[in-house]
């Protein structure tokens, strides 16, 4: 079975939010609509802070709390892991909403443009079927289907890979199957310490984070890590 | 900054959702006391209307709230797992049995009564299925909005009296064993509630009113009810005593009801922080850094 899974590496996020402009770009959402998102988070207390950028968005998760309460059946999950959502079917109602631990999940009820009056490659892309219904993160699924129908590697091919990662400048995402030990995204979390949000959710997200090196490591024979006040 | 770790108040439901709360509460429990008054040989056609109207009024509301009213049909297509939609398969049920009993159909009033309770049950689980939301996801709240629906549905019986009279002395007993069962409930759900101190300031502000609006005071003027029924019970009582009981019942009854809908109201509206964000371990960049 194949599992897509997404894994940011928290040293290499340097929260330029190119993911972020990618991800609009290619999904054509509205202002304020971010599918996928930063988050600029400051710990400690002046002298000894720290900032971290985290990027975030649908966790894809292994047990949806979204798809469990949508009374619609229009959210589902794929034999892949990637969660949907069928916009024919979304009666706009934000259950799925309250019940993402995540934010992830939008409703826009009316058409919004950057600047008031759309531009042209908004008039193009504007989408009728996504107002007033719940949208989010798909990594790219169109993406994904295409390129595996051509017989290329997501997360490997860039045609086959969503497109926040494919414009990541530091290469902090990392996008691949988990459920092969010999995809890019397995090795990352073999050799790293990584962890996942909200974890104690049990909704077993497919958004993992990097933290640092695995024990027993070079880098890791330093002292560890503070842990987060 | 964009949003940091800091937990907001969900944007997604607002009145709306939690008119459905509160009308559909209150609704369902006043028809589950017009069934136990059914039962008992008092007959409440009207009781069993209004709570109909009631339960209307708030699935209304969540109609207004839906961004495609027009599919609100498709509401029904996932009973096997949504609670929202078994709601909606309850209400399809609950209300023409609750008219059926408005219209004296005898096997209807006892059939609405069960339907009720699944209903305000159903209402229940959809709050606790909102993993999303610490203060509703606490399993704790199941009994605790069943009981204040119920309570609520008391709270309107009692003051239904007014126009009918005294419901009788059983029905009052249960409305303040419910309304106190609310309040045990409540200090129950709270002393486990994990959730954001802005989501604890709400619910406790709110708590007073609970407290002595919907528990004491009903507490207080059902039994001062009761006290006179019982001092005033020789065969030669007037009509003025049935009088003094009707009004302290519909007294009671109106702070039971009115603590449970704020109580909705505020759970819904103003307490309903998410958890924000939050990251088990910072990274390790550059010079590693000692643990305290």
């Amino acid at each position: 079975m194949t599992r897509w899974a997404m894994v940011a590496d928290l040293r290499r996020c340097v929260g330029c939010q190119t993911c972020t402009a990618s991800c609009r770009h290619t999904n054509a959402t509205p202002p304020g609509v971010q599918w996928r998102r930063v988050l600029d988070l400051e710990f400690g207390e002046y002298p000894d802070v720290q900032r971290v950028f985290v990027p975030t968005g649908c966790q894809h998760c292994e047990d949806p709390p979204c798809m469990e309460v949508c009374p619609s059946t229009a959210t589902k999950k794929r034999p892949d892991g990637i969660v949907t959502i069928d916009y024919d079917l979304c009666i706009g109602c934000a259950y799925c909403s309250v019940a993402c631990p995540y934010q992830a999940r939008y409703k826009t009820d009316r058409a919004s443009f950057a600047f008031g009056d759309p531009m042209k490659n908004e008039s193009e892309r504007h989408d009728p079927s996504r107002l007033a219904v719940s949208t989010k993160c798909t990594f790219c699924v169109d993406r994904i289907d295409a390129g595996t129908a051509k017989g290329l590697t997501p997360g490997i091919d860039p045609e086959a890979t969503p497109a926040c990662v494919n414009a990541c400048i530091a290469e902090a995402l990392a996008f691949g199957d988990i459920e092969d030990p010999a995809s890019n995204v397995s090795q990352l979390l073999a050799e790293n310490q990584h962890f996942r949000m909200h974890e104690e959710l049990g909704t077993g997200p497919g958004f993992f984070y990097l933290w640092d090196k695995v024990e027993g490591s070079e880098a890791a024979s330093a002292p560890p890590a503070a842990p987060l006040p | 900054m964009t949003y940091g770790e800091v937990p907001w108040q969900q944007q997604a439901w607002d009145w709306r959702a939690a008119g459905n709360f509160m009308a559909g509460g209150a609704g369902s429990g006043l028809i589950v006391f017009a069934a136990l008054s059914t039962l008992a040989g008092r007959p409440a056609p009207a009781q069993f209307a209004c709570g109909a109207v009631l339960v209307s009024l708030g699935l209304f509301c969540v109609w207004l709230e839906i961004g495609r009213p027009l599919r609100a049909l498709h509401v029904f297509f996932h009973p096997g797992k949504s609670w929202m939609s078994r709601e909606a398969f309850v209400a399809a049920a609950l209300l023409p049995c609750a008219l059926a009993a408005a219209l004296g159909i005898a096997f209807a009033a006892p059939l609405a009564g069960v339907l009720a309770l699944a209903f305000v049950y159903s209402q229940a689980r959809i709050l606790e299925a909102s993993r999303g939301i610490p203060a509703w996801r606490e399993p704790r709240i199941v009994p605790l909005v069943v009981t204040t629906g119920l309570a609520e549905g008391g709270g309107m019986f009692m003051l239904s009296s007014l126009a009918h009279g005294p419901g009788g002395v059983a029905l009052a007993f249960l409305a303040a064993a419910l309304v106190l069962a609310r309040w045990l409930l409540w200090r129950r759900y709270r002393g486990v509630l994990v959730a954001p101190a802005r989501a604890l300031n709400q619910l406790d502000g709110m708590a007073r009113w609970l407290l002595w609006v919907g528990t004491l005071g009903p507490l207080a003027l059902i039994g001062a009810g009761l006290a006179v029924a019982f001092l005033f019970a020789a065969p030669d009582a007037g009509a003025s005593d049935s009088g003094i009981q009707a009004i302290t019942a519909a007294l009671g009854g109106a702070g039971a009801l009115l603590a449970g809908a704020w109580f909705k109201f505020i759970l819904i509206t103003r307490a309903a922080f998410n958890q924000g964000f939050a990251i088990q371990r910072l990274p390790v960049r550059g010079v590693r850094r000692a643990a305290p």
